[in-house]
């Protein structure tokens, strides 16, 4: 079978998975649409939260980022893993305790106060509607790919299948699917990647090959002869950073408490049934999540050192199949500037922006490019973006690996679109309209709305994804740092500091939000041409701004507190009864 | 349960006191491992090799994501026993 039949047998099979799985576990009330009634085994929840949070860009866009980035690389396996032990010492156990259905719903509660609820809720969507268009671009580039479907369809397709088992089974479908995404996603990540460490090094486990000797009787590392050859082309070496401390520092310590703060994730642990599963399921989440982040650093590094030795001082009409393939859709480009007929790879952009091709050949038989060249040496325009899909064929694998990362590239996309669809929709439902708007409402109508909001934010994500704004890349940076500095200060005021009142918590959350939104957005789109390390405050970039966002709201939120009037006796002994683990109830009606 | 304490007024108290110091601790080594050896030190530590890796990127790239998958495990075996010394858990004394 060629690879174009084994990848449709292989998402096709997928996609039959999860809608058999949506079908066996339909949600019933909304504490099965928004928790999945609290009843999930916390390995269970610990896979669903794996393939929950593990998006396209986990799975897709990181190892690339890696392989170009090498050390600096670091902020993102650090920061997406280590906001686990602030989630699991600092926050699941307690909201657990709570054991309501929404992150809105603690704010609110802990707070007494509905305008509180409101800031968290229109946090909550900002971030989610971010990350969801994300989601639905990489399913589009996935089918456009690997399947000859226009991005168009490819978007539509992945919308009816996240339609289906969301808004159909809500909580409960989504996290008996994501289990099966989660082992469909980790085992397409994990086999290449054996492969590729065999063949590179003859160690099969990709962690280990990293630190091993290249089989190529030279005597070096993986690591010693990726430095060298770098070195060699102009590069830095691949283990050394290149950005200030302050810096790797501040992006770091941002991406993990907007880690801790992202509503999809901390959701997740409303689902187990007890406080004590709560922080067990937070340890087996970054476990299975673990195996993919360890694994990447290796795949980066092999994928950087085989995209040099195939690609650099080779004459393109001898260069794979895999470079053509990707350059006629437009994520490769080649400008032969010195015109000797072959590829040279160099540090510096080949060209100025993305490629922009002319539609003609040029004398090799590349697509000609409108872009004006630039002075560097480089002559290759690659798209990060690649690394990961392209690996098995740059490796040479067979095809069933290349039609399995195929579908392990659809799962990590669709499972995390699920999760965000799923708060979007649970957070316009229930803390908008039933606990805001209309009061009083049925617990059937209220999950008629849920499944409106779930299918109108399904709607609104697919056209995200089909006409994405210009930005977003850039707009990563506001759903990490927005989480930082808006909902992660507030929980974790309202467990620790008891007279943290409303009056605090509502202004620290502004002063978070606004801040940080300010910053970003001036060094991203208002002055673009400044964003360096010369105007940036403290060394800090717009990526690590969320630190000093969140800052802010502790400072604030504590000043305010001390000068407005005190805390309820109540909701004191709210936050008494959360801090222990006894009496613990399934989340139910108010 | 001979190890159970006595429950009094006080008993959240100290349970309380008791999970923020083991709290503390498991957030100094997190913080050690990741920004400390990870970050701040990676530079002098790549003068070693570990493995065939210079140990400051293991640290960065390896090594401190590991250290996190103990802490959390380790935190959760903690907090059981707390719980139960305090009398304040969530699970039936069969379980």
């Amino acid at each position: 079978m060629d690879v174009q039949t084994l990848t449709y047998l292989f998402v096709g099979a997928s996609f039959a998975l999860y809608i058999g799985i949506a079908i066996w576990s339909r949600a019933a009330s909304t504490g099965e649409f928004y928790v999945a009634g609290g009843g999930v085994h916390p390995v269970a929840n610990g896979m669903a939260t794996a393939a929950d949070w593990m998006s396209a860009a986990s799975f897709i866009s990181m190892a690339g980022i890696i392989a170009f980035m090498g050390y600096d690389g670091t902020v993102y396996l650090m920061g997406w893993t280590g906001g686990y032990v602030m989630l699991a010492l600092l926050l699941a156990p307690y909201l657990r305790k709570f054991g309501e259905f929404t992150v809105p719903d603690f704010i609110g509660a802990r707070y007494y106060s509905n305008a509180a609820r409101v800031v968290a809720v229109i946090c909550l969507v900002v971030i989610s509607f971010t990350y969801v268009a994300g989601q639905m671009r990489g399913v589009g580039i996935v089918f456009s790919q690997f399947l000859n479907v226009p991005i168009l369809w490819g978007v539509v397709i992945g919308m009816a299948v996240v339609f289906f088992y969301a808004v159909l089974g809500g909580m409960k479908g989504i996290t008996y699917t994501q289990v099966a995404q989660y082992c469909v996603l980790i085992f397409a990540y994990l086999v290449p990647a054996i492969f590729i460490s065999l063949l590179i090094t003859g160690i099969p486990v990709p962690q280990f090959g990293l630190g091993a000797e290249v089989s190529d009787g030279s005597g070096l590392t993986v690591l010693e002869k990726l430095d060298r050859s770098l070195v060699e082309l102009g590069f830095g070496p691949y283990t050394d950073g290149s950005k200030g401390m302050v810096d790797v520092l501040a992006i770091t310590l941002a991406l993990m408490i907007g880690t801790a703060g992202l509503p999809h994730v901390i959701v997740r642990f409303f689902t187990v049934p007890k406080v004590s599963d709560a922080r067990l399921s937070a340890g087996y989440a970054l476990l299975f999540i673990a195996l993919l982040y360890t694994t990447a650093p290796a795949v980066g590094a092999f994928a950087r050192l085989n995209f040099i030795d195939t690609v650099h001082e080779t004459a393109y009409e001898d260069v794979a199949g895999w470079f053509r393939r990707w350059e006629d859709i437009g994520l490769i480009g080649w400008v032969d500037k010195n015109a000797d007929g072959a590829i040279q790879y160099a540090p510096g952009a080949a060209f100025a922006g993305t490629p922009e091709f002319t539609g003609e050949r040029g004398p090799a038989g590349q697509r000609e490019l409108a872009n004006a060249p630039t002075q560097a040496a480089n002559e290759v325009y690659v798209d990060r973006d690649i690394m990961v899909l392209a690996n098995p064929e740059i490796a040479a694998l067979p095809g069933w690996v290349i039609a399995l990362v195929a579908a392990g590239g659809l799962a990590a996309a669709l499972s995390t679109a699920a999760g965000l669809l799923l708060v979007i929709s649970a957070s316009v439902s229930h803390d908008l309209i039933r606990k805001t708007l209309a009061r009083g409402i049925s617990d059937r109508q209220e999950l008629l709305y849920a499944r409106i909001a779930a299918a109108t934010a399904i709607l609104i994500a697919g056209y995200l994804g089909i006409n994405p704004p210009a930005f977003v890349a850039q707009v990563v940076a506001f759903a990490f740092g927005l989480a930082a500095a808006s909902l992660f200060p507030a929980i974790l005021l309202g467990i620790f500091h008891k007279n943290a009142n409303k009056e605090g918590a509502i202004a620290g959350m502004i002063v978070g939000l606004v801040f940080t939104f300010s910053y970003i957005v001036y060094f991203k789109f208002v002055a673009p041409e400044a964003n360096n390390a010369g105007h940036w405050w403290f060394g800090i970039s717009p990526e690590g701004i969320g630190v000093v966002g969140a800052a802010l709201n502790f400072a604030t939120a504590l000043i305010v507190s001390r000068y407005t009037p005190g805390v309820p006796v109540a909701v004191k002994s709210l936050v008494e009864s959360i801090r222990i683990p006894a009496g613990v109830e399934r989340p139910h009606m108010h | 349960m001979t190890d159970r304490e006595q429950s009094g007024p006080d008993t959240q108290r100290r349970y309380w006191r008791a999970n923020l110091k083991l709290m503390g601790l498991l957030l100094a080594i997190w913080f050690t491992v990741s920004f400390g050896f990870g970050i701040l030190l990676a530079e002098p530590l790549n003068q070693f090799r570990f493995f065939g890796f210079k140990l400051g990127f293991w640290w960065a790239q390896q090594g401190s994501i590991y250290v996190f998958v103990i802490l959390i495990f380790v935190y959760a075996a903690a907090m059981r026993r707390l719980d139960r010394k305090f009398g304040v858990g969530d699970r039936g004394p069969d379980d």
